[in-house]
């Protein structure tokens, strides 16, 4: 195991064993025993009182490693277009890797594949002090091959010390690609970026266990620490017109794809499902009841000009489409209000809301944990709150 | 066809809870299952198989317990199972555990991979990519339906964010499957039998391979620095009174804010 108990210095408290995630430690004729789930996540080391847990493998660094490492400088953010658009997650990185790169006094690069010309000229002035572009047509539609391809002998040409993609379909798809012909870590999903002020290392924080806990993951041995984000977790940086920067052309040389996307199929749902740009969402979840409990959301998520969302359990029930899913499994959400109607409140739908402005929860059972989250809190039936919410905002605006 | 499905044993996450005062995990009595993603996996490869003929093995890495969910894969029809099992392993993190997947594949070899989009321990969703690099495959990721498959060709829908992409490969190929793709089976009395004494194949650091310095916490190129409880906010307020009260004064409250 990676991490063992030193016997000799074990008194068997047992602070341990409540303290590990995975149940991995035992305790055997009076001391702990670290068995086969241990994820080595330390946790124990730092809870034992007699320092009595020990890593076995150290991690210990030759100098010339480390030389490599100091090679690798810049802050480098992948800006993703769709049909020749840079998606919104993009410059929400810009503004996290803005600060990142100001922390460690580096430069923040950003690389463009598929488009160019005034995408190019919009990442600058979101933050960007040079970007790298490439904006051959076979870019155009998002290919795994090509990309991971491409943006990894982008990453060897320039050397950054750190990577960051938006956790979008396309961006969790290629990025493990990457990272794993750059034989380096990469942290799924973060929600937090920090710059270690002493070693200077990344700090990755990320739900794990279906948002059950957090962890904060370092890559302090590899170049670059590479981490996914999802969309709407990090702010924009400031948009300055006239900032000016270095835009890079760079040609696709070579590169073949196994893989050929032949067609998008576009399902958009009839109503508008465009979760991630509303400012008000009114989210349905069991207690909505069907598919009418849905149209009676849907009248005040009008009311305000905002979207419907949904927990999985309405989703699973057919009441409503997948799209409109929020959560772990479906889309993370920060509007300004987020209506929770009927909906429990289980991890896996907090993490997807959580960080929305303002949470009014709407539920039958006053033990609900969704209470716990919510900014206002009403116990009642949401078929009763609801319509009379939506009457009294359209009376507000005269609708 | 030879297809193999890369299967993973966790805990059901939809049953933990958190002990209030410590912050931390209680795991005690919570179920290890097969990850959900990955029951779908092992339902696409039998189809297939039914289709063109071959054989499907599961795959896990993992401690011995693994092999419970191994021979629950044998009793849904899978032909043979092979845990991937040795002290060098532990600790992974995606590289190594993909790197450790990839020279077992490769000894085994493998026309088709099946994995499931994510696990629901990690929820990363980066194994299955980064085992078809390490494989020198392509992929295709969240495949909702299998459109065509021939011995060399096939052509699927892969799930994107306002719908989905078509998209053809040549073989072989790795693919990550999510729930949409089918329904999984349950396992047949004939199948429960067959679990019962089927063998299960070990295979160790040196069966595959492979390089020490690749594998397990020492291969890992991420390192988990520490783990805490979520924060919840603090300020909720809760709004009493008949429903007509309640609507005004949530309504007098967001007024004030001036959110309304
Ligand atoms: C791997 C995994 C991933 C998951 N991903 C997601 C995800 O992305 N998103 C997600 O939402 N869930 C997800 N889940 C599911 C999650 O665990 C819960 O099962 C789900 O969120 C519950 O949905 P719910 O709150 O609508 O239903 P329930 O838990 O059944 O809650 C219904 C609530 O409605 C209230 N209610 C009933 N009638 C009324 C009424 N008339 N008026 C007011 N209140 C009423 C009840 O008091 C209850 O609190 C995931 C689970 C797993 C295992
Ligand atoms: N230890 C493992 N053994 C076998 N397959 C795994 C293992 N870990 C992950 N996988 C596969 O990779 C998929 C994605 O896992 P993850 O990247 O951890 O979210 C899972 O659905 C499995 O198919």
């Amino acid at each position: 195991m990676p991490v063992v108990v030193k016997p000799e210095k074990c008194t068997g408290c047992e602070t341990c064993l409540d303290s590990c995630p995975f149940d991995a430690i035992v305790l055997k004729e009076g001391k702990a025993y670290i068995n086969e789930y241990c994820n080595a996540c330390m946790t124990c080391l730092s809870v034992c009182p007699e320092g009595a847990i020990v890593e076995t493998e150290h991690r210990t660094q030759n100098t010339e490693h480390r030389q490599k490492l100091e090679e690798y400088k810049d802050v480098m953010v992948f800006a993703e277009q769709k049909d020749g658009k840079v998606v919104a997650v993009s410059y929400e990185l810009l503004g996290a890797g803005r600060r990142l790169a100001d922390k460690l006094g580096t430069k923040l690069l950003a690389v463009l594949l598929g488009a160019g010309g005034a995408e190019a000229q919009e990442l600058v002035r979101w933050g960007a002090d040079k970007v790298i572009v490439c904006s051959d047509p076979i870019l155009e539609k998002f290919n795994d091959d090509t990309y991971s391809e491409m943006l990894a002998r982008i990453i060897n040409g320039h050397k950054p010390s750190i990577v960051l993609a938006g956790a979008t379909p396309a961006g969790r798809s290629f990025i493990p690609r990457v990272a794993a012909k750059l034989r380096t870590g990469l942290t799924a999903d973060c929600t937090s970026l920090e710059i270690d002020s002493e070693t200077k290392h990344l700090l990755q924080v990320r739900p794990a266990f279906g948002g059950n806990i957090m962890a904060t993951i370092l890559c302090p041995n590899y170049r670059p620490q590479m981490a996914t984000v999802r969309p709407r977790v990090m702010k924009r940086g400031e948009y300055k017109a006239d900032r000016t920067g270095e835009v890079i052309n760079v040609d696709l040389d070579n590169i073949q794809s196994r893989t050929k996307v032949l067609e998008f199929v576009k399902e958009v749902s009839e109503v508008s499902v465009n979760l991630h740009e509303a400012d008000f969402i009114v989210a349905g979840g069991r207690g909505i009841g069907g598919e009418k409990g849905y149209k009676v959301l849907q009248e005040l998520a009008e009311a305000l000009g905002g979207a419907v969302g949904a927990s999985r359990a309405a989703v699973d029930e057919g009441w409503i489409p997948y799209s409109h899913q929020v959560g772990q499994t479906g889309k993370t959400v920060n509007p300004r209000i987020y209506i929770a109607c009927g909906i429990s409140g289980a991890v896996q739908h907090l993490v997807g809301m959580q960080s929305s402005d303002i949470i009014i929860a709407i539920n039958k059972n006053p033990e609900a944990p969704i209470f716990n989250v919510a900014t206002y809190g009403i116990v009642g039936d949401l078929f009763e709150i609801v319509p009379l919410l939506t009457r009294k905002i359209r009376e507000l605006k005269n609708l | 066809m030879n297809i193999i499905v890369c299967i993973k044993q966790v805990p059901d996450t939809a049953e933990i809870k958190i002990n209030p005062e410590t912050n931390t995990l209680m795991r005690e009595g919570v179920p290890s299952i097969i990850n959900p993603f990955d029951l779908h996996a092992i339902e696409a490869a039998l189809q297939i198989r039914e289709q063109l003929g071959g054989r499907v093995t599961v795959l896990t890495m993992g401690p011995p317990q693994a092999e419970t969910s191994l021979r629950e894969a044998i009793a849904m029809g899978a032909d043979e199972a092979v845990l991937l099992s040795d002290r060098a392993f532990a600790g992974a993190d995606t590289w190594a555990t993909s790197y450790t997947l990839a020279q077992a594949i490769k000894k085994l070899g493998a026309d088709m991979v099946f994995c499931g989009k994510q696990a629901i321990d990690g929820d990363t969703a980066q194994v299955g990519p980064e085992t078809a690099e390490f494989l020198g495959m392509p992929h295709i990721s969240y495949i909702r339906k299998i459109e065509e498959v021939k011995d060399n060709y096939i052509r699927v829908e892969r799930l994107m964010d306002e719908g989905y992409d078509i998209v053809e490969s040549s073989l072989p190929v790795l693919l990550t499957v999510v729930r949409e793709l089918n329904q999984p089976r349950l396992p047949s009395l004939k199948g429960k039998m067959a679990a019962k004494k089927a063998e299960i194949k070990k295979m160790g650091m040196a069966d595959i391979g492979a390089d020490e310095d690749n594998l397990g916490l020492r291969g890992s190129p991420t390192q988990v620095k520490n783990i805490f409880a979520p924060e919840v906010k603090a300020e909720r307020k809760m709004i009493e009174g008949t429903p007509e009260e309640q609507v005004d004064s949530l309504i007098r409250e967001l007024k004030e804010i001036k959110i309304i």
